[in-house]
């Protein structure tokens, strides 16, 4: 049975029409909300690729069924952090420090990295790497990452 | 001229977009009316498939078709993917065929498609999708395999050999004969899977009205693909166009083609619209390729000053159930051995072997770091033998710089003479020695015993074949915007390629990287290509990108000199202007001057001009360039819980001239990243029956940010001779001294106990073990 649900992303109403209440967040807001931040590696909860914030805090999207999300709830993708023109201090660190290979897990890192930062804005060098350990990141860029992380916390 | 964007810390042209979401990966490819794909697959290790039974997934409402091999055969011209690149090697020949028709060979293998609105109403109608299979023996052990009672892999195959073959040279029997010393290791070495964070994914149009097949694919080889599509249609090449998006990571199985690169858009023609998949990660633990295991048998023979005499063994290689690429992963694992050192004599012979399991292709080094492993556990085991520093060892029988270029006696697969061509082998040693404070280690060692830590020092060289050829075209065109575009069959996946070429082009134009613009991966620009592998696309794409700039810069400095009256030598180019030097302001805008050979109907071109800004260049090298480096690790081991910890990573490398040097880091810190994990935590692992144990990212471990270690990158630059930019290729090399470097380390940090390490992976329980096992070896040995 299909049903509709809007939902707030970045700041504005998305509405999605799922046949299963259970579809991951992920789908909606990929196939329904046309965001192309958050992205599938793993499906279960095991990479982080597909992080986003709700209220502020890190969730894996592909793991949140959408019945769980209520319309008051506020989601934010790697596209309400920040823009080309507007970047977040995170997306200037990691193209200062060239942190991104192929890109694809970006999004989970900036997201993970942004809602830690704003628990703790001035993290040692092991504090981040203990908040980013279960991104993973395949092209092996995790050295400059959190380098990129430290350089943020320190603009 | 200046040289300005070559071998500078340049920003990435690709950074912006990604950091902001405006990727274009291959879920990110949408059209309308796009339909979903979901494939059933082989749930086991070898089966006969005696009947299909797709009526129940039809019935599900939103579904739109199911396709099984029976559907497909009338559309196909070729009904199995060929793929093997040639060899005089195979004993026999194993295609995929696109959906298994009456026989699975390993889990995972796709045997139907179901077609539906969304990918979830795909998913529930692959699982109503009734196979019946009759159960068949299903063999996985390499060495099992080859036996003469085993079961095979195909039904009604003669045996499970693949191919054999030996790389050999010089008189091995008499080296051994008369060597003062023979020692013999038994090597397992194990890599696991490519695990691109972005899995495999293929989307299809067919439009009836020009009659032409559009795929997206997330393939490092779209020209290959393209081609391949054609063979198996029957088809010309202008009916079919395939397109690389961004990639979300390569690592090797993302150059072989897949049977959902030819099911995909078959699905798109028959069912006249647009069909997209994406792989999910389960199905990238069972579908997509991978490296497994390689057996070793090897022995060394060395005088009594450690000088060698000669190299010897075999080894036994798991090739999977299919060929999907061919003998070229363990022919370089062959060919690789010797590089870095002058060995008189060696003979590996080489059996690859079929098994249930999903197909072996290369990943990231392709073969060559077991080769490097091979060797460099040989040579700590002469140095502990002979009671020889291990790194003194390595420098008496390294290539020496003044031998440069090396021929070695060895052929490459392709028959070609391998040439070491640059580089300075004992001094990246030492400078990899001097870093890691290897002299004085000793005396640190004992202190910490003294306080019961265990911690070793490890060492490993390494020399690796880069930038295969033959060629790989690229065209440069000037427009009348005055904007600069590179195209290119080369595929980026994630290596920054489009800025390296952007770099390179830039160089002849001002500098200025904002004009420039990079197609790569989309066979409509370019007609030939190869892709992206093995290294090569600085060193090809790279080269043949210079030499197209190169001339594009002068004729559109010729016709900058008819249009401002001047003489060729005043010009130069920058800031989008053809200007004279000494008067700046005297100047033509690169639009002005595209648009002058852009063609006025009637109106001649500037004197004697051919029309048009554009040129095309294919680079052509057979041989290839031999990047060279050393590595070496510093571990603790904790002999409590057998976990390593490393305190220290060093790599020094040369690839030759250096395009920017921030990119190149980076890429040689990723591949070491992928090393430490192939060392220490990588293992892809199936039961007896063929069934994968290790198919979540939970079970199969990745090196993550508090594995990571702070890797040191040294550097020097012997320029390649082999083409015009020095360059050599970079992407793999970091993978090369990683696992032998950290088994060296650990073998050192475990000395006390005797321990010896014969394999890679090697994870804390193992080392419990070896552990154990060396202390029970003592006791025996010298019981109290
Ligand atoms: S896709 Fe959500 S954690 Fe991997
Ligand atoms: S940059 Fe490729 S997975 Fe992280």
């Amino acid at each position: 049975m299909a049903t509709t649900k809007t939902l707030r992303v970045n700041g504005k109403a998305v509405t999605a029409t799922v046949d299963d209440p259970a579809t991951p967040l992920l789908y909606v807001l990929r196939n329904d909300a046309g965001l192309h931040g958050p992205r599938f590696g793993c499906g279960l909860g095991q990479c982080g690729s597909c992080t986003v914030h709700i209220n502020g805090e890190p969730v894996r999207s592909c793991t949140r069924p959408l019945s769980s999300v209520g319309a008051r709830d506020e989601i934010v993708t790697l596209e309400g952090l920040g823009t080309k023109e507007k970047p977040h201090k995170l997306q200037t660190a990691f193209i200062e420090e060239q942190a991104v290979q192929c890109g694809y897990c970006i999004n989970g890192m900036i997201m993970q990295a942004a809602a830690f930062l704003k628990k703790n804005p001035k993290p040692s060098v092991p504090e981040i790497k203990t908040a980013m350990q279960n991104n993973l990141c395949r092209c092996g860029t995790h050295m400059r990452i959190v380098r990129a992380i430290k350089r943020a916390s320190e603009a | 001229m200046s040289l300005r964007t070559f071998g500078n810390r340049v920003g990435r042209i690709e950074d912006p977009a990604l950091l902001t979401g405006k990727g274009r990966f291959i879920d990110d490819i949408k059209w309308p009316e796009l339909a979903h794909a979901a494939f059933v697959r082989s749930p086991f290790g070898h089966a006969a498939i005696t009947a299909i039974d797709t009526s129940a997934a039809l019935e599900v409402p939103g579904v739109f078709a199911v396709y099984t091999a029976a559907d497909f055969a009338p559309l196909l011209k070729i009904d199995r993917l060929i793929v093997g690149l040639p060899s005089p090697a195979y004993r026999q020949d194993v295609n995929r065929p696109v959906l298994a028709k009456d026989e699975v060979v390993h889990v995972g293998e796709p045997v139907a498609i179901v077609i539906a609105k969304n990918r979830y109403i795909a998913e529930d109608a692959a699982a109503l999708v009734n196979v019946d299979y009759e159960i068949l023996p299903a063999i996985g052990d390499a060495r099992a395999a080859l036996e003469k009672a085993s079961p095979t892999v195909h039904r009604g195959a003669p045996h499970n050999l693949l191919a054999e073959f030996d790389v050999a040279y010089g008189d091995v029997a008499r080296a051994f004969a008369g060597a003062p010393h023979v020692f013999r290791e038994t090597l397992w070495q194990h890599r696991g899977g490519g695990h691109s964070l972005e899995c495999r994914g293929a989307v299809a149009r067919y439009d009836a009205n020009e009659e032409r097949l559009t795929l997206f694919s997330s393939t490092q080889t779209p020209h290959t693909a393209m081609r391949l599509l054609c063979d198996m249609l029957g088809w010309d090449e202008h009916r079919v166009r395939v397109i690389t998006p961004d990639v979300g990571g390569g690592f090797g199985p993302k150059l072989i083609f897949y049977p959902e690169d030819v099911a995909v858009p078959l699905a798109a023609i028959l069912l006249q619209r647009p069909v997209k998949w994406v792989e999910d990660r389960r199905e990238h633990f069972v579908a997509t390729t991978q490296e497994r295991d390689q057996f070793w048998d090897v022995e060394i023979a060395v005088d009594s000053e450690a000088r060698i005499l000669g190299v010897r063994g075999t080894l036994i290689h798991e090739h999977g159930a299919y060929t999907a690429r061919g003998v070229n992963l363990p022919y370089e694992s062959a060919q690789t051995v010797t590089l870095a050192y002058e060995v008189p004599a060696y003979h590996l012979g080489v059996k690859l072997a079929l098994t249930n399991k999903v197909p072996v292709t290369p990943v990231r080094g392709a073969g060559q770091p077991q080769g490097a492993f091979a060797m460099e556990r040989l040579l700590d085991r002469v140095a502990r033998e002979l009671r020889i520093d291990r790194a003194e060892v390595r420098r008496r029988n390294l290539v020496a710089a003044e031998k440069m270029p090396y021929a070695k006696p060895l052929k490459s697969r392709g028959g070609m003479q391998v040439v070491l061509d640059s580089g300075n082998y004992p001094e990246m040693q030492r400078m990899v020695l001097d870093a890691v404070g290897w002299d004085d280690f000793r005396a640190r060692q004992l202190a910490a015993r003294a306080s019961g830590r265990y911690i070793g020092l490890g060492l490993a060289n390494f020399v690796k074949g880069t930038g295969r050829g033959p060629f790989e075209p690229v065209t440069v065109r000037l427009g009348p915007s005055g904007k600069i575009h590179i195209m290119t069959g080369a595929a980026a996946m994630g290596q920054s390629t489009k800025t390296m070429l952007a770099q390179i082009v830039a160089d002849q134009f001002g500098g200025a990287m904002d004009n420039i613009v990079v197609t790569a991966g989309d066979t409509a620009v370019i007609p030939m290509g190869m892709g992206g592998f093995n290294s090569r696309q600085a060193v090809m794409a790279g080269s043949s990108a210079h030499l197209a700039a190169v001339k594009l810069r002068e004729k559109t400095i010729a016709i900058g000199a008819k249009l401002l009256n001047v003489s060729i030598d005043e010009l130069d180019i920058d800031a989008g202007f053809v200007h004279v030097r000494a008067r700046p302001k005297i100047a033509a805008s690169l639009g002005d001057i595209a648009r002058s050979v852009a063609g006025i109907p009637g109106l001649a071109l500037p004197g004697g001009i051919a029309p048009g800004l554009e040129t095309s260049e294919a680079f052509v090298r057979d041989e290839m360039a031999f990047a060279n480096g050393a590595g070496a690790a510093e571990v603790e081991v904790d002999t409590e819980t057998g976990e390593v910890v490393i305190r220290k990573f060093v790599i020094a490398h040369d690839c030759g001239r250096v395009i920017n040097p921030m990119i190149v880091d980076g890429q040689i810190i990723g591949a070491a990243a992928h090393g430490i994990g192939n060392a220490l935590f990588e293992w892809m692992g199936f039961d007896a029956d063929c069934q994968p144990i290790t198919a979540t990212l939970a079970d199969y471990i990745l090196i993550t940010s508090t594995e990571t270690p702070h890797i040191e990158v040294l550097h020097m630059e012997s320029p390649s001779p082999l083409n015009p930019l020095g360059v050599k290729g970079v992407g793999e090399c970091g993978v090369m001294p990683s696992a032998p470097a950290i088994m060296s380390a650990i073998e050192d940090a475990l000395s006390p106990f005797g321990v010896k390490i014969t394999r890679t992976p090697i994870m804390p329980s193992e080392i419990l073990a070896a552990i154990h096992a060396a202390r029970r070896e003592k006791l025996r040995a010298d019981p109290l």
